[in-house]
């Protein structure tokens, strides 16, 4: 038993296409605690999104070693609920259903799930909007369903890959303050994945820097800023702006996104 | 090492409530009197030209600028199925008949076809030449095939039916299946799902609307190719009674039986539309008006 809920091991990433072998990972190692919150930032094609499915075993490395609570990841681990940038809803379901979908896979017993569900739902502001179909929803709503559905099962690893990228400015800070909220509410492990650096340095304990080209860690950093933060506060600390310079100095002009 | 915190949730930057910019849009699904008068709006140019078209015939046979025999009246052309009406619902009902078992029968196979296909690549890069080959072969060359093997029976048109209508419910469902976004698949994944219930709760919802278009092509397709068959070998169906009307240069009834035929091509294209409307609400309310449909 390692007490690690994310241990990446010195792990290699190749993938083999008809025209060139593509190195999307080299010399990767990255320990992450239970109940810490860890963004994950660098340039498009640097590797961040085959980190995630790694730690989730829907990609084996092609060298190291991947672990997922103490567990050796060797296939699909069910412990885990993943965010992608698209929200990924079956659009002949509503909300709820969309959110329960996850329930019926496990075959979870449907009192429970449904509890859980309004409960979600509340936590994310869907009251109301439960019984509405996708193409209702505005995206930050199409993407708070895509949480639910991904926290349903109190999962203790939580990945979220851009899970804002798609939406406009002040939605993303809403969905950011709403995401630590709910992060301290349920105390679950998450990885986020995300090219603001802003978001990342808001969110996270610590940052892990990706940089391109085969994609490597460039550093860590500890953000210490409180455990609450007031978004407006927060963006005026001189830790806030301290880290941001820190992440945009070691990864340089290409991961400035935004 | 976390406290609850309610500080977040009062600044001013907090979660929005229902009411706000990341809230529902302004769409709602449309009720019924919207719905006719939907209708109404987008149908009304298609049968203005119907009835532009319909004129043009009738003026045309009216001013006698064309030999009654090359080009009847409309009223001689209704004349003639309504001295003949036990006639032409015989003949009428026979080709529905091949139609509809033609359509049915294509599509059962083609969904399976196409289910077998998505299985794997090797399957799929086996069958495919075949289909293919099934495909561009004529189907007017190869019926009288059939009525050498099958008779001059049913058997001959409902196959040539299948031939004709089954190709676009194997490309459309195979197309369908394959749509799906990896990403959701790869969410089933981490749900722990069955492939049986990645297949019904995911794949099979997701291919339905590219089934949906293959069927309409499908269903015109049906009527085609049972007319076919009855063209090479029958004592019934429209296919017949063309055959016969042009033997005996009764151009009446000839126009009767193609005005007959489109209809029923039209009608079952209607109706396939229809099932689409009432299976899947969620696509067809978010479907803009365009060329591909009628409702
Ligand atoms: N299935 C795949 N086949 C081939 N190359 C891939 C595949 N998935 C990712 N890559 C390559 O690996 C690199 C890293 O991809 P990814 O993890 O998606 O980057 P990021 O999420 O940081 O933008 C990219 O160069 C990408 O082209
Ligand atoms: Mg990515």
């Amino acid at each position: 038993m390692t007490g690690y809920a994310v241990e990446i091991e010195d792990v290699a990433v190749r993938f083999r296409t008809k025209k060139r072998d593509v190195t999307a990972l080299r010399d990767v190692t990255m320990r992450v605690d239970p109940g810490e919150f860890v963004a994950i930032v660098g340039p498009s094609g640097c590797g961040k999104s085959t980190l995630l499915k790694l730690s989730s075993g829907l990609l084996a490395p092609s060298s190291g070693s991947v672990k997922l609570l103490g567990e050796r990841v060797s296939g699909p681990r069910k412990d885990v609920g993943y965010v992608f940038q698209k929200a990924a809803l079956l659009e002949w379901r509503t909300a709820r259903k969309n959110i329960l979908l996850q329930a019926e896979m496990r075959g979870m017993p449907a009192k429970e799930a449904k509890a859980r569900a309004d409960e979600l739902i509340e936590m994310t502001g869907l009251t109301g909007f439960e019984d509405a179909y996708p193409h209702e929803l505005s995206g930050g709503m199409q993407q708070r369903v895509a949480l639910c559905r991904a926290l349903l099962h109190r999962p203790p690893v939580l990945l979220m890959d851009e899970p804002f990228g798609a939406l406009d400015a002040l939605t993303r800070e809403q969905m950011n303050v709403e995401l630590r909220r709910i992060w301290q509410e349920t105390k679950t492990t998450v990885l986020l994945v995300t090219h603001s650096i802003a978001e990342a340095v808001y969110l996270a304990d610590r940052v892990v820097m990706i940089t391109a080209r085969p994609g490597t860690v460039a550093g860590v950093i500890e953000v210490n800023l409180p455990v609450d933060r007031d978004y407006g506060k927060t963006m005026s600390e001189p830790e806030f702006a301290k880290a941001t310079r820190h992440i945009r100095d070691h990864l340089g002009a290409a991961a400035v996104a935004e | 090492m976390v406290t609850h915190s309610q500080s977040a949730r009062t600044e001013p930057a907090g979660p929005p409530g229902p009411t706000s910019s990341a809230g529902v849009s302004e769409r709602a699904r449309p009720g019924i009197a919207q719905r006719i008068l939907g209708f109404t709006e987008r149908g009304w140019r298609p049968i203005a030209l119907l009835v532009v078209l319909f004129f043009a015939w009738w003026a045309v046979t009216a001013a006698e600028l064309i030999e009654p025999y090359l080009v009847p009246s409309p009223g001689d052309t209704f004349d003639a199925i309504a001295s003949r009406p036990d006639y032409f619902w015989e003949h009428t009902w026979a080709t529905t008949y091949e139609t509809l078992l033609g359509f049915v029968i294509a599509a059962a196979v083609g969904v399976f076809a196409a289910v077998v296909m998505v299985q794997s690549a090797t399957v799929e890069k086996t069958l495919y030449p075949l289909l293919l080959f099934a495909q561009v072969i004529p189907k007017i060359a190869i019926a009288p095939l059939f009525v050498v093997w099958l008779g001059f029976g049913i058997g001959p048109k409902i196959v040539v039916a299948v031939l004709m209508a089954f190709f676009p419910v194997v490309i459309s469902m195979v197309t369908g299946l394959k749509s799906v976004d990896p990403e959701m698949l790869q969410l089933s994944a981490t749900m722990g799902a069955k492939p049986g219930q990645t297949f019904w709760k995911i794949r099979f919802p997701a291919s339905l609307p590219h089934l949906f278009s293959g069927l309409k092509v499908a269903a015109t397709m049906a009527v085609t190719g049972a007319v076919v068959g009855e063209f090479v070998g029958a004592d019934a169906g429209l296919g017949f009674v063309i055959l016969q009307a042009n033997g005996n240069l009764d151009t009446p009834v000839l126009f009767a039986g193609l005005l007959i035929m489109s209809l029923l091509g039209v009608l079952l294209f209607v109706l396939v539309e229809w099932l689409e409307h009432l299976v899947l609400p969620w696509h067809a309310s978010r479907r803009t008006e365009g060329v591909t449909t009628t409702l």
